[in-house]
């Protein structure tokens, strides 16, 4: 059974550690973490991905742009993404959706949730 | 005549074959008789027999009531087995929300620490401390102060929120951050002040062997957090003893670093 993969992209290490650790409970994934937007960028255009957790906060490219660079091309739109961040205001999370994130978790995260929510996208 | 012949043996068939076909008829309704007569006979033998005396009809009565007992005793006995088996699902789940909570909380706390020893650089250990509070304690306002030995002041040292140069500096013992400090326990506070930032919602002193080398003081906490929960408190143990340990390690690295290029120029200047 192929490996499904994960992206990542946060540019806060510990948070990049402990969503690895929630996620690697999954069976059968590959997680691959990038530092900020650009990276998260470079990464998803390069390989397939089945899902991203995104972080909006991230110097260089926030994950509102890359969010939006990626539902606006056709060999990334399909990607599900979750957006994973401290913004906790109502508007924040509208505009969040409005460009294409399918889930907005916020920090501090649970990571039985985190991982509950990776199982139903990766399932759809 | 022979017309009249034919239409005379057309008749006589027709009429066989109605003769026929009325025998047939007859044959069956001759056998349901029977059936039936048989079933009554024998509905009337039943109730002849079961009506033959008081004895039987209290027998059979008996019969019916004791099996209705059986069947209700298996009922209750299902019904009991099914309660347990429910009682007993119900505390799983409740054992399973327990366990990930458990499962998130270690898994918190073991990133942590690790995150804490896994540089010997000052300004490292300062962005994980700060990193740690954001996203696992869900502070929004916050500052990093450390003890200076000669004064007895604590000064902030790395800050999230504001400037850092909104955060007073303050003796130890005095004012609701100083005594907190002094005492080397953690403390939590229903309000804040937000206009001098003298009393934070929690003080956080770093200790290490039971002398207070700094502390992390909480303002404001991200608008999507209610308060502290368990973990929180777990985490500011968990800091109190690990950030200390890790700024005094990186401190005494840093010292050492220097003393050891200070004696390498030493030499390199004596080599010459």
């Amino acid at each position: 059974m192929a490996k499904r993969r994960i992206l990542i992209v946060e540019d806060s290490p510990t948070m990049r550690q402990l969503l690895v650790l929630a996620l690697s409970r999954l069976a059968d994934v590959e997680i691959v973490e990038a530092q900020d937007g650009m990276d998260g960028l470079r990464k998803v255009s390069g390989d397939a991905f089945d899902l991203a957790l995104i972080d909006i906060n991230m110097p260089i490219m926030d994950g509102l742009k890359l969010i939006s660079l990626m539902r606006s091309e056709d060999t990334l739109k399909d990607i599900p993404i979750v957006v994973i961040t401290t913004e906790g205001a109502q508007e924040d999370r509208d505009r969040a959706l409005q460009l294409g994130a399918d889930e907005y978790l916020t920090k501090p995260i649970q990571t039985n949730r985190v991982l509950a929510v990776a199982k139903s996208l990766l399932k759809a | 005549m022979s017309d009249g012949r034919s239409n005379v043996f057309a008749r006589g068939e027709e009429f066989l074959r109605l003769f026929k076909r009325g025998a047939e008829f007859t044959e069956e309704l001759v056998t349901e008789n029977e059936r039936l007569r048989r079933l009554l006979m024998e509905f009337e033998t039943r109730q002849e027999s079961a009506a033959r005396s008081p004895h039987d009809w209290n027998k059979l009565r008996a019969e019916l009531v004791g099996r209705i007992q059986s069947l209700e005793e298996q009922y209750r006995t299902v019904r009991e087995r099914l309660q347990g088996v429910e009682e007993e699902n119900q505390y799983f789940a409740d054992r399973y929300v327990e366990v990930e909570e458990e499962n998130n909380a270690l898994a918190n706390l073991y990133i942590a620490s690790y995150q804490l020893h896994s540089t010997l650089d000052i300004a490292e250990v300062l962005r994980i401390i700060i990193e740690i509070v954001i996203n696992l304690i869900g502070a929004e306002v916050f500052a990093v102060y450390l003890l200076e030995e000669n004064t007895r002041r604590l000064q902030a040292v790395a800050a999230e929120g504001l400037e850092l140069s909104a955060f007073p500096v303050c003796s130890l013992g005095s004012g609701s951050l100083g005594a907190a400090v002094e005492l080397g326990k953690t403390k939590c506070w229903d309000s804040t002040s937000d206009d001098d930032f003298s009393q934070p919602l929690a003080c956080i002193p770093l200790v290490l062997e039971e002398r207070p080398i700094g502390a992390i003081a909480i303002h404001r906490l991200l608008q999507q957090k209610d308060g502290f929960s368990l973990l929180d408190h777990e985490l500011f143990t968990m800091l109190g003893g690990h950030a200390a340990t890790a700024i005094v390690a990186a401190r005494l690295y840093s010292r050492s670093e220097r003393k050891l290029n200070t004696i390498q120029g030493l030499i390199d200047l004596l080599a010459r």
